[in-house]
C-alpha cells in the first residue's frame, strides 16, 4: 500500500509540475452527474474529466439519468469510498439535507454545480453556477451598443414557459435594454429550447410583421431556437446577420459556425467548465483551509464575429456537444 | 366507394377547421395572404399545411392501428430513430438514399417489432408501444451520442424544406401518402378487414380474416410512416435531435386521430379526416403564433379549443342540437 501511495504521489508530483492547482493533486472527488439530456451537459461532462485530468485528480464519475434517487445512491457510494470531495450537478432543488448531512459528517465538501438547492447553505462548501440573468443582460447590451440610436424592433424566442433559465434571460435582456427608448421587444413567444420549435415560431413572427421586414433583431434564450429560426429568416428570403440581427446566449459549436458565415452576430457563453472553479476552490480549501465565497459565478464572455468563431468551432466540437 | 358526394365534406371536422381558420384570420387579417416567392407559396396558410405534414402523417398510420382497437406510442421515438439514422449515414458519407432508405427501413423494423408483440405475444398495445417509446428515444441518443447531428446533405434537405409545384416537399408527401393509403383501404377489402379486426377480433378471425398478419401489417405502416416524419422533421432543421425530435407527438397525432372520429374502441375509422385533424390541432398552433398572445396562453387556448371541438362532435351536441330542431319546428 505504500508503494502505490508513493506511486500515486509520485505521479501527482509530476503533473504538479506542469499544472498549477498544486494542493488538487492526488485528490480522489465524486462527480455525480444529471445525465446526457443536452449537449451542454455531455459537454460539462467531458470538460469536467479533462480538468480532473489536467490537475492529477483521480475523478469518480457516476451519471444518474435524470433521478435524483441515483445521485443519493452515487454520493452515500462517494461517502463510502472515503473520496477527498464530492461535486454534484442536482437535477432537482428540494431533497437534499439527509445525505449532505452525511457527507458532512464524514468531513467530506460538496460543491454544487450548475444549479442551487433548497436548503441550509452549510450544507455546501461553494456553488459554481452562471448568472442567467447577467446571460440576458449582456446580450442585451450588445443589442443596445450595435443599434446605437436606431429604432429596433425586437422579436424574442423564449425558453420552455415558466423555466428558470427562460425566466432569467428574459428578465435580464428586459434590463438592458430599459434605458433605450428605441428598442422594443414586439413579439415573444416559446420555441421550447429546441431547433424545430425555433424555426417554427420565427415563420410565425415574420408572417406577422409583414414579411419581417419591421423586424430589426432576433434575441433567442438559446443558440438552437437561432440556429433553427436563422433558416427561417433564410427561407423568407432576407439575410440573417444583417437584415435581421441575430443575438442567443450558451455558445454551442453550431452558433460559431453561423457567426463565422456572417449569419448570426453574437453569442454569450454559457461555460460547460464548472468544475475549473470548484477544483480550485476545493485546491485552496484542502491546502490551508481557505472557505471560498458560498456563490462562485461563471464568466458569461460575449463572442461575435471578432473573436476568431472558427477556431471557438474547432475548440468545441469535440466536447460532445 | 370512392366517390367523394360533397356533402360528405361538410361535417364537424371540416367545420371546426374552418371555424379555427376563420378566428386565425379575425386575430390576424394577413392570415390568408399568399405570395409566390422563389418559386415556392410563402404564408401563414401554407404554414399550417407545411407544420401539420408530419403529425398528419403520424395520424395516417396512428389511424390504422387505432381502427384495429390498438395504439402506437412509439411513433415520437421512431421518429427520433429514423432522424438520427438518416442523419449519421449522410455524415458518414453514405449517400442520401441510402440514408432515406435506411431511416426507412429502422421505422418498418420497429414497426414490426411492435406488430410482433401485438399480435403474436397478445400483449396490450398501450404497453407494447410503451416499451419502444421509451426504449426508442434511448437508442436515437446511442446514435447521436446526445448532439444534435447536422448535416447539408442535398436529398435529405430536400424531403424537409424542399418544394414541388409550389408546395412545400412535406406537404406534397403527406397528401401522396394520405391518397395512396386511402386508396389501399377503401378500394381493397383491408379497410373493411381493419374495422373488423377492430370491432371484434376473435369473430373476425373466425370469419377467416388472418388477423396477425393484419394487425403486423398495420403496425409495420406506422412504424413507416413514422419514419417518413422523422426524415421530414431532420431535413428541415437540417440536423438530427435525439432529445426533441417527435417529442410527444404521438400525443398530437392519437389526438387528430380522435377529432377524425376514430373511435379509440376500434372499428370506424377515416384516414382523410385524420389528417383534416391534424391541420385543425396546426391551424391552432399556427394561430397562437401569429395572434401575438404571450406564451403562457399557448397551451391554455389550445385545451379550450380542443375541449370545444370535442364537445360540438359528442353525442350530448348532437342530440342537444336534434332537440333544439324539434322544439324549433314545434314553435313554428
Amino acid at each position: 500500500m505504500s508503494i502505490l501511495k508513493k506511486l500515486a504521489l509520485a505521479a501527482g508530483l509530476a503533473t504538479a509540475l506542469s499544472s498549477a492547482a498544486m494542493a488538487a493533486d492526488g485528490m480522489t472527488v465524486g462527480f455525480s452527474q444529471i445525465g446526457s439530456e443536452s449537449g451542454w451537459r455531455a459537454a460539462e461532462t467531458s470538460v469536467t474529466k479533462s480538468q480532473a485530468e489536467s490537475r492529477g485528480i483521480n475523478l469518480k464519475f457516476a451519471d444518474a439519468q435524470q433521478k435524483q434517487e441515483n445521485q443519493i445512491k452515487a454520493i452515500r457510494g462517494f461517502i463510502a469510498q472515503g473520496v477527498d470531495a464530492i461535486l454534484v450537478a442536482p437535477v432537482v432543488a428540494t431533497g437534499w439535507e439527509d445525505v449532505l448531512n452525511e457527507a458532512k459528517e464524514a468531513n467530506i465538501p460538496v460543491v454544487l454545480l450548475d444549479r442551487g438547492i433548497d436548503g441550509p447553505e452549510d450544507l455546501y462548501l461553494t456553488s459554481v453556477a452562471s448568472d442567467q440573468v447577467k446571460e440576458g443582460r449582456v446580450a442585451g447590451q450588445w443589442l443596445v451598443d450595435t443599434v446605437k440610436d436606431k429604432d429596433c424592433k425586437v422579436v424574442e424566442l423564449q425558453g420552455t414557459v415558466g423555466s428558470t433559465p427562460a425566466i432569467n434571460r428574459k428578465k435580464g435582456f428586459e434590463e438592458a435594454i430599459a434605458g433605450s427608448k428605441n428598442i422594443t421587444i414586439i413579439r415573444s413567444q416559446t420555441g421550447d429550447f429546441t431547433r424545430s420549435k425555433g424555426k417554427e415560431v420565427m415563420e410565425g413572427f415574420l408572417k406577422a410583421e409583414n414579411g419581417g421586414k419591421g423586424i430589426c433583431a432576433l434575441y433567442a434564450h438559446n443558440d438552437d431556437m437561432a440556429v433553427g429560426a436563422i433558416q427561417a429568416i433564410k427561407d423568407a428570403g432576407l439575410k440573417p446577420g444583417s437584415d435581421i440581427l441575430v443575438v442567443s446566449i450558451d455558445g454551442v459549436p453550431d452558433i460559431f459556425t453561423a457567426i463565422a458565415a456572417g449569419e448570426a452576430n453574437a453569442t454569450v457563453e454559457l461555460t460547460p467548465n464548472m468544475a475549473g472553479p470548484a477544483f480550485d476552490a476545493l485546491a485552496a480549501y484542502k491546502k490551508d483551509g481557505t472557505v471560498p465565497p458560498k456563490f462562485i459565478i461563471t464568466e458569461s464572455k460575449l463572442y461575435t464575429a471578432a473573436d476568431d468563431p472558427k477556431g471557438e468551432y474547432e475548440r468545441r466540437k469535440g466536447l460532445g456537444y | 366507394m370512392m366517390r367523394i358526394p360533397l356533402a360528405r365534406l361538410v361535417n364537424t371536422q371540416t367545420i371546426a377547421l374552418v371555424g379555427v381558420l376563420l378566428l386565425n384570420w379575425i386575430l390576424f387579417p394577413g392570415f390568408f395572404k399568399i405570395e409566390w416567392q422563389d418559386g415556392r407559396l410563402f404564408g401563414s396558410l401554407i404554414d399550417v399545411l407545411n407544420r401539420g405534414a408530419p403529425v398528419a402523417i403520424l395520424a395516417i398510420g396512428m389511424t390504422a392501428v387505432i381502427a384495429t382497437k390498438g395504439v402506437d406510442l412509439s411513433v415520437g421515438a421512431v421518429m427520433a430513430m429514423a432522424g438520427a439514422v438518416a442523419a449519421t449515414l449522410v455524415v458518414g458519407g453514405y449517400p442520401g438514399w441510402v440514408a432515406v432508405a435506411g431511416a426507412l427501413t429502422v421505422g418498418l423494423l420497429c414497426g414490426l417489432w411492435n406488430g410482433a408483440l401485438v399480435a403474436l405475444l397478445d400483449i396490450q398495445p398501450i404497453i407494447a408501444t410503451l416499451v419502444l417509446m421509451v426504449a426508442g428515444r434511448g437508442i436515437a441518443q446511442l446514435i447521436t451520442e446526445g448532439s444534435i447531428v447536422t448535416f447539408s446533405d442535398p436529398t435529405l434537405v430536400f424531403i424537409g424544406t424542399g418544394s414541388f409545384l409550389g408546395l412545400p416537399m412535406p406537404v406534397v408527401i403527406a397528401l401522396a401518402l394520405m391518397i395512396l393509403v386511402t386508396l389501399a383501404v377503401r378500394k381493397t377489402a383491408i379497410g373493411l378487414f381493419i374495422e373488423a379486426v377492430g370491432v371484434n377480433r376473435s369473430a373476425a378471425t373466425l370469419a377467416g380474416i388472418r388477423s396477425r398478419l393484419l394487425l403486423i401489417a398495420v403496425y409495420a405502416v406506422s412504424g413507416l410512416c413514422a419514419a417518413i416524419a422523422g426524415i421530414i422533421v431532420a431535413g428541415d432543421i437540417r440536423g438530427a435531435d435525439a432529445n426533441n425530435a417527435g417529442l410527444w407527438l404521438e400525443l398530437d397525432a392519437i389526438l387528430a386521430a380522435v377529432i377524425g372520429g376514430t373511435s379509440l374502441l376500434g372499428g370506424r375509422f377515416s384516414i382523410v379526416m385524420s389528417v383534416v385533424g391534424a391541420l385543425i390541432i396546426q391551424a391552432m398552433n399556427t394561430g397562437i403564433l401569429v395572434s401575438g398572445y404571450p406564451p403562457e396562453f399557448n397551451l391554455v387556448v389550445k385545451a379550450g379549443m380542443i375541449t370545444l371541438i370535442l364537445m360540438i362532435q359528442s353525442p350530448f351536441a348532437g342530440r342537444l342540437l336534434t332537440w333544439f330542431g324539434r322544439n324549433r319546428r314545434k314553435g313554428a
